[in-house]
């Protein structure tokens, strides 16, 4: 058993406010896990443990100044030495009695914050992301030293594992489920870093000006793919108008396209009244079109494909589905989508955007899914982290996207920010689709139906279900050598569904 | 809203003779004098020298020294008598030479004029109309030739009028002496030579709104005073391009017209303010912010400001025409509002190759 002490961090420092625990009696801690915040004349600092073990009691409340050295709490180690837990002493003044003032090791960590704290660049943001943010490492735990640990905070589920104290009292005050996230820490723990950036990336903000931001939305015009002449690319009314002014002008003889005018001069000009269906429909057919247009003109595709054995995938889901539901099983294309998500984590030059002349790489893997739509038209709403989703998790979002696709109730942050996109034409019986990169993003996967066919394997002739898997790529983000391993990668993720 | 569509001088009125805005002013002071004898006037030189700007020529020999009379270099004390007189229930019209002078009465106009009312609990209105001429334009140097009725316009308790055509210049001299209230008329130096027909079905001028003297439907230029006839004439730049400019006509620097202003602003999308004032903490600052106040949305270009240099205005011509809103300047803003450039360059690039015909 030791103590957890105020630190001095910095050679002028005599005492220190404890400000917040962020630790409770019970935790278990790691070295290296924050456990508390402490202030002093200069920045709150975040203080560690040096020691792994169980956090007994909090010595010290909130609130509290105390000099250098108070005990602030105690931290039950092995077994071995616990059987003192709570023998010095009832108050901060006994502890300090009781322990060694400052723990050995504590002298060299401190020393790393106080010199944060001296360069003075960062006043108070307590929480602040520290670049020097320790992960709990992927310590070996010492023999579990207390069975009836207090329960942990109500945060589950298997990929909560290894998600500290810190972490989780971040995720709580975030509002993060942990259970959604994916862990980029050693030995896949989540790190602060990931609660941090859990939040779903925003859509690139579209230059407009307020009155063609108004009039897209009147006209049900996607303002993302207008093209704006005005002051650094800004959409202005004028090019809404022209993007409008293109699609009706389909039938009508070619009009001289003066983007300059708008407004009262055209007869039909910003009226709301013309937000029917068929006008939306078409607003979309010409949004699509532009788009994929642009897409052809601008990027070199390249294409592959694969036929993927999905004998082990269909076994696998038989198996789960066997005890379930209807409503609740899955379908392949749970499979497929994360098998598509898994292997852009995997493949990541493919996962991303082209801009500016280069590769961008995306945060996160956020799947676009197509989606067709009954009075025509296309839309790709996201799942965000999809690679982070239990194929489970992935049936549910796709079937909510897709009824609120189709009844047009998406929201506005589900329809942008996709860094990879999937379109899946299986349920309309072609076997391969060679899809159109959706810009700017840099590849495209493709589905197509899943079919019985004669397969060899191992010297053998069968029957066996297969898909064909296809990517159209960006030729100027990526070589085929790339996509080629992306497809590899969809097809081994296949055939270990359960890894899924 | 019931603007008055009221043309600027022009051939089009079906009768009326040409005048100038000296003259039309002169007269609005004559129908006055004769019509109230409760009306006189006073400053200083309106009665022997007849006026600096020769408004008053003549007045004096028709209506006598009891009601054009001569007052002292004495901003305070004659605009402080005016006062006192309105308060005893006359009609006095107090001339001050230039709004640079006024600044001599401000603590007359802004302490008592604009504030017995309300502090006397709705018992005392001040009656007077003090007309005073603004702007630059004529080499008077910076001591006579700045624009500060946006000082006057921040005011609360005056009314503040730009009258900038010859209509406004003849008529509405008469409403602001039946309001109640102290009203302020600033008469740029550079309009009193200007010459046109007055219409003779010309009528008493709605001082409580803005006139659109020019519609269009690209950009709305919004101006007063001096700077309207540099808005007409920009327009007429502007249509030459094929950009169709509205011209509003403030009239009223206060209250402002926001109904006015703002449904022009919601037809054509875009707003040049053009102020002889300068920029910072300006009128056309006032009426930006209003216009990002309640027109946002129908705002599709950054709302652009045609302004005085910040400086004293300069005596030598060259300077003083640099220093001051003009035609070019108001044109290349409303360019830059409607992205005309942008957009004809941009179309013309991407049909380049297939034409051939670089510009």
């Amino acid at each position: 058993m030791t103590a957890f002490t105020m630190p001095s961090l910095g050679a002028d420092m005599d005492e220190g406010v404890l400000q917040e625990w962020l630790v409770s009696p019970g935790d278990r801690v790691r070295k290296g896990d924050v456990m508390a915040v402490v202030e002093t004349d200069k920045a709150a600092i975040e203080v560690e443990c040096f020691e792994p073990g169980t956090v007994g009691r909090l010595l010290v409340s909130p609130g509290t100044r105390v000099p250098v050295g108070t005990p602030l709490a105690v931290i039950e180690g092995e077994a071995a030495h616990g059987v003192r837990a709570h023998a010095p002493g009832t108050d901060a003044a006994a502890g300090a009695d009781a322990l060694p003032p400052v723990p050995a090791g504590s002298q060299r960590r401190p020393r790393e914050a106080s010199t944060r704290a001296e360069t003075g660049r960062r006043p108070a943001p307590r929480r602040e992301p520290q670049k020097a943010v320790r992960e709990p490492k992927a310590v070996r735990e010492p023999a579990v030293t207390k069975a009836k640990a207090p329960d942990e905070p109500a945060v589950s589920g298997a990929p909560a594992l290894g998600a500290g104290p810190l972490v989780r009292h971040l995720a709580v005050l975030r509002g993060v489920d942990l259970t959604t996230l994916h862990g980029t820490g050693p030995g896949g723990r989540i790190t602060r870093g990931d609660v941090e950036h859990a939040r779903p990336p925003l859509a690139p903000r579209v230059r407009a000006t307020p009155y063609a931001r108004r009039l897209a939305q009147e006209l049900g015009i996607d303002l993302a793919v207008v093209r704006g002449t005005g002051e650094g690319g800004a959409v202005r009314a004028a090019d809404v108008h022209a993007a409008r002014t293109a699609r009706t002008g389909g039938n009508e003889p070619e009009r001289p396209q003066r983007p300059g005018r708008d407004g009262e001069q055209h007869p039909r000009g910003a009226v709301p009244a013309e937000d029917r269906p068929e006008e939306r429909t078409e607003a979309m057919r010409r949004a699509i079109a532009d788009l994929m247009s642009r897409s052809k003109r601008e990027i070199p595709h390249y294409y592959l494909s694969t036929v993927v054995d999905l004998t082990a995938a269909e076994d696998w889901m038989r198996r789960i589905n066997r005890g379930r539901p209807p409503a609740e099983r899955l379908v392949p294309a749970a499979l497929l989508l994360k098998a598509a998500a898994t292997a852009a984590r995997e493949v990541p030059r493919l996962n991303g955007y082209w801009q500016n002349g280069g590769y961008v790489p995306g945060s996160g893997v956020n799947l676009g899914v197509a989606v067709s739509l009954r009075q025509g038209g296309l839309l790709a709403p996201v799942i965000q982290r999809a690679d982070t989703l239990t194929p489970d998790a992935l049936m549910a979002r796709l079937k909510d996207l897709v009824q609120r696709a189709r009844r047009g109730r998406l929201r506005g942050s589900e329809t942008a920010g996709a860094t990879l996109t999937v379109t899946s034409l299986g349920d309309q019986g072609v076997e391969t689709v060679f899809g159109v990169i959706h810009p700017p993003q840099v590849a495209l996967v493709g589905f197509g139906a899943v079919v019985e066919r004669p397969w060899a394997t191992g010297g053998m002739l069968g029957i066996r279900p297969v898909v064909t898997a296809t990517l159209a790529a960006d030729h100027r983000a990526t070589d085929g050598a790339v996509g080629a391993r992306y497809l590899t990668a969809v097809d081994r993720l296949l055939q270990k569904p359960e890894e899924l | 809203m019931t603007a008055t569509h009221t043309r600027a001088a022009g051939p089009t009125a079906s009768s009326g003779r040409t005048t100038t805005y000296r003259e039309a002013m002169r007269e609005a002071l004559r129908e006055a004098l004769r019509t109230d004898q409760r009306v006189f006037l006073m400053g200083e030189d309106v009665g022997r020298y007849g006026g600096c700007f020769g408004v008053s020529l003549g007045l004096l020999e028709e209506f006598g020294p009891e009601r054009v009379r001569d007052a002292p270099l004495s901003e305070s004390a004659f605009v402080g008598a005016g006062i006192g007189a309105a308060l005893a229930g006359m009609r006095p019209i107090v001339e001050i030479m230039t709004v640079n002078f006024s600044l001599l009465a401000l603590d007359q106009i802004l302490n008592n004029a604009a504030t017995l009312l309300h502090m006397s609990g709705g018992q005392l209105p001040v009656p007077i109309v003090i007309r005073m001429t603004t702007g630059a334009g004529r080499q008077l140097a910076a001591q006579h030739s700045h624009s500060l009725e946006g000082w006057y316009a921040h005011i609360p308790g005056l009314r503040v009028l730009a009258p900038a055509t010859l209509t406004d210049a003849r008529h509405m001299l008469a409403p602001a002496l039946a309001d109640p209230d102290p009203v302020l008329i600033f008469e740029h130096g550079s309009l009193y030579n200007v010459s046109g027909v007055l219409p003779a079905d010309a009528g008493p001028v709605d001082i409580g709104h803005a006139a659109v003297r020019r519609t269009g439907t690209d950009v709305s230029l919004i101006t007063y005073g001096g700077c309207l006839p540099k808005a007409l004439a920009a327009a007429d730049d502007l249509a030459s391009g094929g950009i169709s400019a509205e011209v509003v006509d403030l009239r009223s620097l206060r209250p402002l017209d926001d109904a006015t202003i703002g449904d022009s602003v919601a037809r054509t999308h875009r707003a040049v303010v053009v102020d002889e004032g300068w920029r910072t903490g300006s009128l056309a600052a006032e009426i930006s912010a209003r216009l990002t106040e309640q027109h946002f949305y129908d705002l599709d270009a950054p709302v652009e400001r045609v302004c005085s240099a910040e400086v004293p205005v300069p005596y030598a011509r060259r300077l003083e025409q640099a220093a001051l809103p003009q035609p070019d300047g108001i044109v290349a803003a409303a360019r830059r509002s409607v992205g005309d450039l942008v957009a004809a360059g941009a179309d013309a690039v991407e049909r380049r190759p297939i034409t051939g015909g670089p510009g």
